[in-house]
């Protein structure tokens, strides 16, 4: 099994839940694309340019403050098991892990990093900065981002065009290359059917939502990775004061659809965040999804103090270790055990009663 | 569902379209959809790939789309190969490309300026720096001179480290 030991936090500090309204905000997320100006896209390069590339970052990444004390993953030398579990932690995109069929990570894919700022290499674009910190914090991640770039972009001759910015593989993230993306649990405005109208609202004013896993993911237990769609024509601070008003507007209609529920249905509202509780401290056989919804149920009513004594720290870990990859890791048998759903009903189990006990 | 045309194979196109205010969906197979005109979807393998596919029908008759046989000249890529992967071959690409590029930027971003931070080229580099790098173009120049194009190579990007 891989070993994060070197990592801190194992590279899940991001779900310690001291962030700005952890409440409702899981973690926040920026990313930047950036190429190297003498190397060809991603799509087009071979096995050696891709090692070279891999090279030159790193050695220019040991003279960056940020990165000085790095731990390198090379994902092309893990197995599916360790690739899949270092994309549940939210490390790596599923790109970068080559998830999508069976062929693995291609050659030289690559991750960098050092507590909650890191780089993956060779994937869609040669470089992603990224960095991931724990609530609502556009600022306390965009500000680490930004220090890193910097670092490497005076050591690499970056692609950038005067008039397009930098440059990317796919047009769609080109000029600053940056993403931000906000991850939000939103079971009030699913439960009062608003959702639909506030995601729809987001794309009218130049925003997208994605799953829990980034591009291309379903939406499971109502958490949303919000996010601008453009990297174009506004400066880094103008896209994150915007995202950072809607999240803001979005995290009110939320609160205000909690409120609506627990004033128009109080019993139907108590009950369902204690059937989900009462489900998951009982249960002797759980599916990751019906763990996640589960989770939502009880982290609403964690949220609305009709569940007291659960700690958000303690919702967020089951998220993270009752996951295919983590939970296969934890008990030492392969991701598609058939017996996973009853060894991850004793897991959360466990966690739950311990977490009782502790409290008193 | 069958096509509606052959009303044999499998219809794989959808085609909806609004005449007098009516709507109507055509089903037609990949077949009967080549022949009369219409994209198939099958052609794009990416969401990108398929906006762009729906843009090619739109595309205003003013901007010099280059032909899909012209390539970038560093990296080879022609713009029927982004059309197809939604993927640029390299940076000069977008030079190459540079007029329906442009008008894609447009769409897709609702501008074609970058307003965030300019990025600053490399620092002046040291003394020692700048010696190590005319020594090397030096080494280079004799290399190619008497054809030691592997030692070149070399030389090459121990050059592109140094500058």
């Amino acid at each position: 099994m891989i070993d994060l030991s070197l990592l801190a936090d194992g590279g899940v500090g991001w779900l310690d839940a001291s962030g700005p309204h952890s409440h409702l905000v899981l973690s926040t997320r920026i990313r930047l694309a950036r190429n190297l100006a003498d190397h060809v896209f991603q799509g087009r390069n071979s096995e050696v340019e891709r090692e070279a590339i891999l090279e030159a970052v790193e050695r220019v990444a040991r003279d960056t403050v940020l990165l000085r004390q790095a731990t390198k993953i090379r994902l092309d030398r893990l197995d599916r098991t360790d690739r899949q579990f270092l994309h549940e932690r939210h490390l790596v995109s599923k790109e970068l892990a080559g998830l999508d069929g069976e062929g693995g990570a291609r050659s030289g894919a690559a991750l960098l990093i050092q507590d909650r700022i890191g780089v993956m290499l060779n994937e869609e674009d040669h470089l992603r900065i990224q960095g991931l910190n724990s609530g609502f914090d556009l600022e306390g991640a965009y500000g680490l981002v930004d220090r890193l770039d910097t670092e490497l972009g005076q050591r690499l001759a970056f692609a950038f065009h005067p008039e397009f910015g930098y440059l990317t593989s796919c047009p769609t993230n080109v000029g600053t290359g940056l993403r931000a993306s906000v991850l939000i649990h939103l079971p009030g405005l699913v439960l009062t059917k608003e959702i639909t109208k506030v995601l729809q609202g987001l794309a009218q004013v130049g925003l997208t939502f994605r799953g829990l896993y980034g591009e291309g993911s379903e939406v499971v237990g109502n958490f949303f990775q919000l996010s601008n769609q453009t990297t174009l024509g506004s400066s880094e601070q103008e896209l994150l004061d915007h995202l950072g008003t809607m999240v803001r507007r979005v995290m009110d209609y939320e609160e205000q659809a909690r409120q609506v529920l627990l004033r128009d249905a109080p019993a139907v509202m108590e009950d369902k965040v204690w059937r989900a509780y009462g489900l998951l401290r009982y249960a002797r056989s759980l599916s990751f999804e019906e763990a996640m919804n589960l989770l939502s149920g009880v982290r609403l009513g964690v949220g609305v103090n009709l569940i007291p004594g659960l700690g958000m720290y303690t919702l967020n870990k089951l998220l993270v270790y009752t996951q295919p990859a983590h939970l296969a890791s934890a008990e030492g048998v392969s991701p598609t055990e058939p017996d996973l759903s009853i060894r991850r009903a004793r897991f959360v189990r466990e966690v739950l009663d311990s977490e009782v006990k502790r409290r008193g | 569902m069958s096509c509606d045309h052959c009303h044999d194979r499998e219809a794989v196109v959808h085609l909806t379209q609004i005449v007098n205010e009516q709507v109507t969906t055509l089903h037609l197979c990949e077949h009967c959809a080549a022949a009369k005109g219409v994209d198939s979807p099958a052609v794009s393998k990416t969401p990108l790939g398929s906006f762009l596919a729906a843009m090619g029908e739109t595309l205003p008759a003013q901007v010099p789309a280059p032909r899909s046989s012209e390539a970038c000249p560093r990296c080879g890529a022609s713009f029927q190969d982004f059309r197809e992967s939604g993927r640029l071959g390299c940076p000069d690409c977008y030079r190459a490309f540079e007029a329906p590029l442009r008008e894609l930027l447009r769409r897709l971003h609702n501008s074609t300026h970058h307003m965030g931070e300019r990025y600053a080229t490399q620092q002046t580099s040291s003394p020692e720096l700048r010696q190590a790098a005319a020594a090397l173009r030096e080494q280079l120049r004799v290399a190619i001179e008497t054809e030691n194009f592997e030692l070149a190579a070399e030389l090459r990007d121990r050059l592109r480290v140094v500058e």
